[in-house]
């Protein structure tokens, strides 16, 4: 449904979308993330022909977005980043502006009317001028503007900004909905947001596209080693040498050891749950009493940091890596 | 054209929904009548030239205020981001809004009526001449108008977009009047003289409407909007 490639865009001096490539396809949820300023709004604008891109190139629904812009256009809709709206219009005389402009037959503009007031919520505030409206029903009210045309594809800049915590979780949930069917690419700057409703995460850095894939795909990225904090009833001079047989274990480093209980940080070059079992079996072989065993997982922060920053507590950055490999390449 | 429709619909709805469409109306047509009517007992004559020959200093200042919101506006509170993704072409937006304004000119043309209802009133003007202003009137207002939106497109802010509208028409209008001509080298005196924004509406304030003075400004309002076009869509390659 979306096809980008290698696009780039500079805003003089300044390169803000830098060879960016990605596809998205219908039923899912693109998460788009990234530091301010890292080139997010840029690419939606190019991608709703807002803005042309220097090179490169994009498809939105199988039409190219110079050649054929009010075909991609009449198949997207956007709301862009803070919802700016005419204060001096009424809702209804907004939306209805909108299904006219949207091209809705006069026979079905009032069931999509209805239809945007029911997904958005806007019941209450049907009467009100835009201008009188809070931060959070304008942003409704830019999001039922975007799905008046029902579009096979949605473009949200920021969607959740502004809002209120169960409005956040009411948006979310919408476009957990939407997605379904439809695509949805939506930027945010809230990490719980893209894990809980995206598919698929795109992070973009600098603008370039460092990160493309599930949640889990990201994490098993980063991850070099994993690391278990175990914690055995015990004395450490009997349990440390055992530990040590066990395959995979890379470190094991004693946390502290008083009144018989023993604090491990173990670190496996294993899947964590695996070492983790052969933990668990020592331990019972050895009839010693498991008081804790815990794998530490790596969250969307610290893959979001990694990727962006390079900087991660124990992960080695591997786009550090990568751009020393492209340097010595080209000596 | 219901693109264009759409826009016009919505832009002349919002002049009236704000407080500047029967500002403007109010002020334009107590300030012309003043103007008109504090000579109109003096020369003693049922005649409106005195009305029609104010308007194009009188356009100065009314119409640049007209028009300076409607592009500088969805610049500013970023409105023009929907808009311009909207499936609509870049022109018809410029048309659309060139448009609202026109038909916020022709409505304040039709409350000024009464003006010549009481010239006529009070005596026998000639019919055809009054006529022939509100043409010229229409075809010059037009030119302002497309000249001002021009100048709205050009700026996020609507106090700079008035001030170039105002400062843009001021230019076109003097160079056709006789000061300026007679102090202007010869090979410049024609092109001056075509292009001066009163120079047609005079001639046609005379009584006859020749085809070169409604070419003249329907080519003025056209060159216009085709740079408020230019100038919306330079967003993309910036």
């Amino acid at each position: 449904m979306i096809e980008v490639r290698e696009l780039t865009k500079s805003y003089g001096p300044t390169l803000a979308v830098n060879q960016v490539s990605f596809d998205a396809h219908a039923g899912e949820v693109v998460g788009f993330i990234g530091p301010n300023g890292a080139g997010k709004t840029t690419t939606m604008r190019i991608l709703t022909c807002y803005l042309t891109a220097d090179a490169g190139s994009a498809t939105v629904a199988g039409y190219d977005v110079v050649e054929n812009p009010i075909d991609v256009r009449k198949n997207v809709g956007y709301l862009p980043e803070s919802a700016p709206l005419y204060a001096d219009m009424g809702v209804v005389d907004y939306l209805k502006f909108m299904t006219e402009i949207r091209e809705i037959p006069k026979s079905q503009r009032k069931e999509r009317l209805r239809a945007v007031v029911d997904i958005c919520g806007l019941e209450g505030v049907i009467q009100k001028d835009i201008g009188e409206l809070s931060k959070g029903y304008r942003q409704r009210v830019g999001l039922a503007q975007s799905l008046i045309h029902d579009p096979p594809i949605l473009i949200l800049d920021e969607p959740t900004s502004g809002l209120d915590p169960s409005q956040t979780i009411e948006i979310r949930n919408l476009i957990k909905d939407i997605g379904k069917e439809k695509l949805v690419l939506f930027s945010t700057h809230i990490l719980p947001e893209v894990a809980a409703t995206c598919d698929r995460i795109l992070i973009i850095s600098q603008g370039e596209i460092v990160a493309n894939g599930t949640h889990d795909e990201l994490i098993g990225q980063i991850r070099s080693e994993d690391k278990l904090h175990v914690t055995i009833q015990g004395s450490e001079e009997a349990i440390t040498p055992k530990l040590q047989e066990l395959d995979g274990i890379t470190g094991i480093h004693c946390v502290s050891s008083d009144n018989g209980v023993v604090k491990y940080e173990i670190t496996t070059s294993q899947e964590g749950y695996y070492a983790a079992g052969d933990v668990y079996n020592v331990v019972v072989k050895n009839e010693w009493v498991l008081v804790e065993l815990r794998q530490e997982s790596v969250d969307l922060e610290q893959v979001f940091l990694h990727f962006t920053t390079g900087e991660t507590s124990s992960i080695i950055p591997a786009r550090e890596i990568m751009r020393a490999e492209d340097s010595t390449e080209e000596e | 054209m219901q693109n264009i429709n759409a826009i016009f619909k919505k832009e002349f709805r919002s002049y009236f929904n704000s407080a500047i469409a029967y500002i403007f109306i109010t002020f334009f047509l107590g300030i012309t009548s003043w103007l008109f009517f504090r000579t109109f007992f003096i020369s003693g004559q049922a005649e409106m030239r005195g009305f029609f020959g104010i308007m194009p200093w009188i356009f100065l200042f009314f119409i640049p205020a007209v028009t300076m919101k409607l592009w500088a506006e969805e610049k500013k509170i970023g409105t023009a981001e929907i808009l311009m993704t909207l499936p609509i072409r870049d022109y018809e937006v410029i048309l659309g809004k060139f448009l609202a304004s026109f038909g916020l000119l022709a409505v304040t043309a039709l409350f000024s009526l009464g003006i010549p209802i009481s010239v006529m009133y009070l005596g026998d003007p000639d019919g055809g001449t009054i006529v022939c202003g509100y043409v010229g009137l229409l075809l010059m207002g037009g030119a302002y108008l497309a000249i001002g939106l021009f100048a709205s497109t050009l700026t996020e802010n609507q106090i700079v977009a008035f001030i170039l509208g105002i400062t843009t028409c001021f230019v076109l209008l003097i160079i056709g009047e006789d000061i300026v001509l007679f102090s202007s080298p010869d090979w410049l005196y024609p092109i001056f003289s075509y292009l001066g924004l009163g120079a047609h509406y005079s001639s046609i304030l005379r009584g006859v409407i020749d085809s070169r003075d409604i070419i003249y400004y329907l080519t003025i309002i056209g060159f216009f909007l085709y740079l408020s076009t230019l100038s919306v869509e330079s967003r993309k390659w910036r």
